[in-house]
């Protein structure tokens, strides 16, 4: 199934000491959260090989690409946070101990946007990327014109050329629209036909200052192969879609990736832990996994699902720290593709994981900033890790009522402060059209609010 | 003997009320809240004779048995003197009572009382000026300190400690504290008692009766040698060796003077009989040591409150609510009525400390001064919660259950219609409908006549309990689009 490709050289540059300073004990504790002490065992007792990462042929260009991809949405920041979760600055040093480590050990494409980390990702990329020589890493990079300020033809464009200056290059290997899918058609004509942009795009794509084009896409298969349609037309080179052993069936993503193949397009794939939320299974299902192959992360099984797939150019991973970046590399130098009895567990893992009642949240952040302050990532990650725990007891009959509960109401107002919480979303609507994965999020909110009641008046 | 026992129900009692005002989970009154409903005013205002009748007979009895041992203030106030005592031995020295100081601060307490300014009055009430030294002094420095494990339990994902709001509720009543509380730390180290024998009205009041107790301290003048040590171990001033005398209305039956005798000339006993008993040596006290440790790990240890401000990425700031113009204060639940409640209330704060939703704080108000008032930017008053009711010791706020407490009318919501959201910002809203716990709230067209036009809250004042779920939830910010004036009489039905 995978092209194993032959090893090529990369620079000599930052050498053993990055190694060395690798691996920080994050101390979680262990019986809690399975995955993270996992991959520190992993990251610390195996030695990770710099030659042996997988790589693709992208077809449009020839361009030899890692199979991971490092996705730059989750940045690390001073107070060793992800620039996602905290108002820090970003640890530029480490942004570069990371880049360095990463392109050392085979990784050569950088995924970013003006978007990412509150508009400084691609400053931050630029600065650790440009100590490069230009052809040693390519870089993918979108015109994130989600405020209808930016929807102007000038200022769309003002926003590619500011993509260039940051990022410090003169040519863009991958340039994405953003988001298409979010707001239907409307928003697509409204974004990038009627202004002019997607033909302006393709002339710089003719002239090389674009080497490929695509989109990134989220919503249902109308608009998609409405865009299918126009292919011919727009002559898109990828698409960077969201693949896991979870969407696989139980999402879109099946379809699209059947469809994208048959028309010849690289696929590049976002959200293959589904924010996470794949390498922190609930107990029971990371079980079986372990047990199948208990020296390796939960996290590569995602990995690999998504590696097994040929027509896949790369995987984008959003990667804040050190031992999830030496994880990841390692389940692809080189990718042991799954077998038909792996494929069939993982949708087996696939199957029970939807049965659980956890809310498909990424953590993607798009939701934000809720004009009301909510929260709302915040709510939905305690709610899933209270379910992972097993800490959303039914009713007070149950004999962990007591313990689940003070859990579940401390733990709420510890990862939310009170004003931030479920009970103050209005259910003004606004969010519902941001959310990728279609989370109703004002009705999701409401039912968190009246278990969260129900909890704090029952007697028991 | 004596000063044993004296001292052991001492440091009970004061480590007691100490607690109760401490704890902020409100789950010590179960155990302790008898302490603080055998206090003098509370018991008195609380219409509870049997114990009111018992401190009076027992004064009548024993004396002023009752300022040494169950006045958490005049305990702590002990507590100063002896550690100044053990720098500064026999420091003490006979003075005349100052008899109109006492009647003055007597009659002035009793005329604040008559003039309805009873919150005034109770500035001098001991219990109540104790309470409110715990709850605005010490309890903040115990949360801070209960937030640190907190932040460590979070580490390590126990839930064995919250994290709890640390502000001060009024600065007011926060500035009568600090300065009860210098007055509770300055007089004992200048004259002992000197607070409870001329300012404090109870002490004031129980003196007049202890003038004629059966029991009281007798010096023996046969065996008397004048040598005034009993004179000069006297914190309440009230031996005069000179005349071989004591004055009975000041002496707090603290038994002191019965060791201090080499001669065993001083005992407690029925009057003009003499004791032979002969009590020697000087006393290590372990566990009043103990309690002194606490008080000063408590006070050296203040520690900043960790992470008040965990902004995170992509987060709306939200602005800080504002107290709105209320004409009428709200009352918790069981308060009967606005009258009913100021008049029983000392303004002792031990609901304001126990308040687990940042309701209850001390009125700024001046009729109301230091008497404690509902007010919801910080939180609603939870229907499951009694917590308040529970712990009053006067009958200011009468033990309901939430039951009760469902039908109870504290107060009725006030619609603002130029803050509501659905008409200012044009989001559709409805959050004080959704949280209203007696279903008062129903969302209906702004226009009756058009079916699409923004719905806005109408209220049923009939249903309304007052709880301020609505005004707290309201998203319109600094002043919600809906808040609570509080009702004169709390009607049940």
């Amino acid at each position: 199934m995978a092209k194993d490709i032959n090893r090529r050289q990369f620079l000599e540059i930052a050498g053993a000491s990055v190694i060395t300073t690798a691996i920080a004990s994050t101390g979680c504790s262990s019986d809690k959260n399975p995955v993270t002490s996992e991959k520190i065992t992993t990251s610390s007792n195996t030695e990770i090989p710099t030659d042996k990462m997988t790589y693709r042929i992208n077809k449009s260009t020839g361009d030899k690409v890692s199979l991971l991809g490092y996705g730059c949405m989750r940045l690390p920041t001073t107070s060793q946070t992800s620039a996602r979760e905290s108002e820090d600055e970003i640890d530029q040093e480490m942004v570069n101990k990371l880049t360095d480590y990463a392109i050392e050990h085979g990784v050569n494409l950088f995924d970013t946007s003006p978007a990412y980390c509150k508009g400084k990702s691609e400053h931050a990329m630029g600065i650790a990327l440009s100590r490069y020589p230009r052809d040693k890493y390519f870089v993918s990079t979108k015109l994130s014109n989600f405020s209808p300020d930016t929807q102007t033809h000038d200022g769309s464009i003002a926003m590619y050329h500011n993509s260039l200056k940051e990022l410090q290059v003169d040519y863009i290997d991958y340039y994405l629209l953003h988001g298409i899918g979010m707001g239907g058609l409307d928003a697509f004509n409204q974004r990038y036909v009627n202004n002019g942009l997607l033909d302006f795009l393709m002339e710089e794509r003719k002239a090389g200052r674009i080497r490929n084009l695509g989109f990134s896409y989220h919503g249902d298969f109308e608009l998609f192969n409405y865009i299918m349609e126009h292919q011919d037309q727009y002559k898109f080179d990828f698409v960077l879609y969201q693949i896991n052993y979870v969407d696989w069936k139980y999402s879109n993503a099946e379809y699209i990736y059947n469809q994208l193949e048959s028309h010849g397009i690289s696929v590049l794939i976002m959200e293959p832990l589904l924010g996470g939320r794949l390498s922190k299974l609930p107990q029971h299902l990371a079980q079986k996994l372990q047990e199948k192959r208990p020296e390796k992360s939960i996290a590569s099984w995602a990995f690999r699902f998504c590696g097994s797939l040929p027509n896949t150019l790369s995987v984008l991973s959003g990667m804040t720290y050190m031992e999830h970046l030496q994880d990841n590399i390692l389940s692809y130098s080189p990718l042991e593709p799954c077998s038909d009895s792996e494929l069939e567990l993982l949708q087996n893992v696939a199957q029970q994981f939807m049965e659980f009642p956890l809310i498909p949240c990424t953590a993607c952040q798009y939701c934000m900033p809720c004009k009301y302050g909510i929260d709302i990532p915040g709510i939905f990650a305690h709610y899933n890790k209270c379910v992972n725990e097993g800490n959303n007891p039914p009713n007070n009959q149950d004999p962990n009522y007591a313990k689940a509960r003070r859990a579940f109401l401390v733990g709420y107002d510890r990862s939310v402060p009170k004003l931030r919480q479920a009970s103050h979303c209005i259910g003004c609507n606004e969010c519902v059209s941001h959310c990728p994965q279609g989370i109703r999020i004002p009705q999701k909110l409401s039912d968190i609010d009246a278990y969260v009641e129900k909890l704090k008046t029952e007697k028991f | 003997m004596l000063k044993r026992i004296r001292v052991s129900l001492a440091i009970f009692f004061a480590i007691s009320a100490t607690l109760l005002f401490l704890d902020f989970t409100g789950s010590i009154h179960l155990w302790l809240g008898f302490v603080a409903k055998i206090q003098f005013l509370p018991s008195f205002l609380a219409l509870n004779f049997i114990i009111f009748g018992a401190i009076i007979l027992l004064t009548f009895l024993l004396g002023r048995f009752y300022c040494s041992v169950i006045c958490p203030a005049g305990i702590f106030q002990d507590l100063v003197s002896h550690l100044v005592s053990k720098f500064k031995k026999n420091r003490f020295s006979f003075s005349k009572s100052k008899k109109w100081f006492r009647i003055g601060f007597l009659i002035l307490f009793l005329l604040l009382i008559i003039c309805g300014l009873n919150n005034y009055a109770y500035i001098l009430d001991p219990y109540s000026s104790f309470g409110r030294i715990i709850s605005n002094v010490f309890q903040p420095i115990l949360i801070a300190l209960n937030n640190v494990c907190a932040s460590i339990a979070e580490h390590y994902e126990s839930y064995a400690f919250y994290e709890v709001d640390v502000y001060i509720k009024s600065l007011p009543t926060f500035i009568v504290a600090i300065i009860t509380f210098a007055v509770f730390v300055v007089f004992p180290i200048i004259g002992g008692r000197t607070y409870c024998n001329t300012v404090c009205p109870v002490g004031t009041f129980l003196g007049f009766i202890s003038k004629y107790s059966l029991f009281k301290i007798n010096i023996d003048k046969n065996k008397c040698v004048g040598c005034s040590i009993c004179e000069k171990n006297c914190k309440a001033s009230c031996i005069d060796s000179k005349t071989k005398t004591i004055d009975n209305s000041r002496c707090v039956d603290c038994m002191n003077c019965i060791d201090k005798c080499k001669k065993g000339a001083i005992s407690f006993s029925k009057v003009h009989k003499v004791s032979t008993e002969q009590n020697k040596e000087e006393e290590t006290d372990n566990s009043r040591r103990a309690f002194l440790t606490i008080a000063t790990t408590l006070v050296a240890s203040s520690v900043v409150k960790a992470q008040e401000l965990k902004v995170d990425g992509g987060l709306a700031i939200i602005e800080d609510k504002q107290i709105p113009n209320r004409e009428c204060s709200i009352k918790p639940a069981g308060a009967l009525s606005l009258k009913h409640f100021s008049e029983h209330c000392t303004a002792c704060q031990l609901c304001v400390s126990v308040c687990p939703n940042q309701v209850l704080r001390p009125s700024t108000d001046l009729a109301t001064f230091m008497q404690p008032e509902m007010s919801f930017e910080r939180g609603y008053c939870r229907p499951e919660c009694t917590k308040c009711s529970e712990v009053c010791p006067t009958g200011a706020i009468s033990k309901i259950t939430s039951e009760e407490k469902s039908s109870i009318h504290t107060g009725h919501a006030v619609w603002i219609k130029k803050n509501c959201i659905p008409l200012t910002v044009g989001d559709s809203c409805g959050n004080c409908a959704k949280h209203c716990p007696s279903g008062a709230i129903t969302m209906v067209n702004s226009n009756p006549e058009d079916s699409n036009s923004p719905k806005i809250p109408s209220i049923n004042t009939e249903l309304c309990i007052g709880c301020g779920a609505c005004e707290n939830l309201c998203p319109s910010r600094p002043f919600s689009a809906i808040y609570v004036e509080g009702n004169l009489v709390h009607s049940q039905f």
